[in-house]
């Protein structure tokens, strides 16, 4: 997953499904939150993370189905202007765990125009492969907050699940941090 | 001190630093309070249900957090207070309770009656304050009972008889 090459100090957050293997198959980390429901939040908990957290760089990557059940975020998050978030959604226009039924992108519906209209600074469509290098720039260094929708082809990519239990996950993600921090406080 | 400042007070006390509303009457003086709070970050919500995916957020981000909300707006929380409880977020809620004696509003009362029971069959801890005095200790157990908690504040607490009344808080 080109998007968490050399991804440093990055929290990340993913939307269910594919989106959330495919953060695993860049490599798990602790400070990576895959979700396995909560369908709709998956925005929202990268709000709520950058708010917490203002000197960390948070990436929320999700899937245009889990984006599309939560669309009133970006305006929340417009809003609340967080310059350390990031939402990239992987939009290949279906619903993938379900049977590949399409969702509304595949009907033209415009994320990236909806994060503008909602006030994210940057919001942009990514078709081609030679412009993940420069949104990953962005996403590392540019103050946000940023919005992209990649389009991708609908394939059924091989699949590496990551840990389900979700206050394992809670608590390697809230250890992390702290081990993260205490560096700085010695 | 009313209710509001009390609640403030005991939500500063458990370094409460993120705040998820959506703006009811009953909450009107709690949440000017956390806005012109400059520790706090108030966050309009566009529904409650955005309000789980803010506290698990920050939950991750090691901060503390407090939803605000109508009793109509738990029904929007059912299926994110499932991820509440596998991953046992400490998520405290504090709700203005509608439908309840005096409510003028019929279409308040279906959610104002479920409210308790959504809430426990979604694993929530439900705490009901009907004095004004109860209120904020409630909340300041919240914060040490380690488990997601809402303390519903009992309609006749906040006293809104009319529509009329309603529009001149």
């Amino acid at each position: 997953m080109e998007l968490l090459r050399d991804r440093k100090n990055l929290l990340v957050v993913a939307g269910l499904g594919s989106t959330a293997w495919d953060i695993t198959a860049a490599g798990d980390s602790p400070l990576s939150f895959p979700t396995w429901g909560a369908m709709g939040q998956a925005a929202m908990m990268g709000l709520g993370l950058a708010l917490a957290q203002p000197r960390r760089r948070v990436l929320v990557v999700t899937g245009d189905g889990e984006m599309l059940m939560g669309l009133g975020a970006l305006a929340t998050i417009g809003v609340q202007r967080p310059a350390n978030l990031s939402v990239v959604v992987i939009d290949n226009e279906r619903y993938g765990e379900t049977g590949m039924q399409t969702t509304h992108t595949a009907h033209d519906v415009d994320l990236a125009a909806v994060a503008r209209a909602c006030g994210f600074k940057e919001s942009k469509i990514v078709t081609r492969k030679n412009q993940i290098g420069p949104l990953r720039s962005l996403i590392h260094e540019k103050r946000g907050p940023l919005f992209a929708q990649i389009k991708v082809k609908a394939e059924r990519l091989p699949l590496v699940l990551p840990p389900h239990d979700g206050v394992v996950l809670k608590e390697r993600f809230r250890a992390a941090l702290l081990a993260d921090v205490l560096p700085e406080k010695l | 001190m009313g209710w509001p400042e009390q609640v403030h007070r005991s939500l500063c006390a458990a370094g409460v630093r993120i705040v998820g509303y959506v703006p009811d009457a009953g909450h009107k003086r709690l949440i000017e309070l956390c806005r012109a709070d400059k520790t706090m970050r108030a966050v309009v919500l566009t529904t409650e249900e955005e309000g789980i995916g803010l506290a698990a957020g920050a939950c991750l981000g090691r901060q503390n957090s407090v939803l605000l909300m109508q009793s109509s707006g738990v029904g929007n929380l059912v299926n994110v207070l499932g991820m509440v409880q596998v991953c046992r977020f400490p998520l405290v809620m504090i709700i203005t309770m509608r439908g309840e004696q005096g409510e003028f509003n019929p279409w308040q009362v279906p959610m104002g009656r479920a409210t308790p029971r959504v809430l426990e069959t979604m694993g929530v801890a439900v705490r009901r304050a009907s004095d004004a005095r109860e209120v904020a200790p409630l909340v300041a157990a919240a914060y040490k009972g380690g488990q997601a908690t809402a303390v519903l504040i009992s309609q006749s607490v906040i006293g809104i008889k009319s529509f009329q009344e309603q529009r001149t808080q």
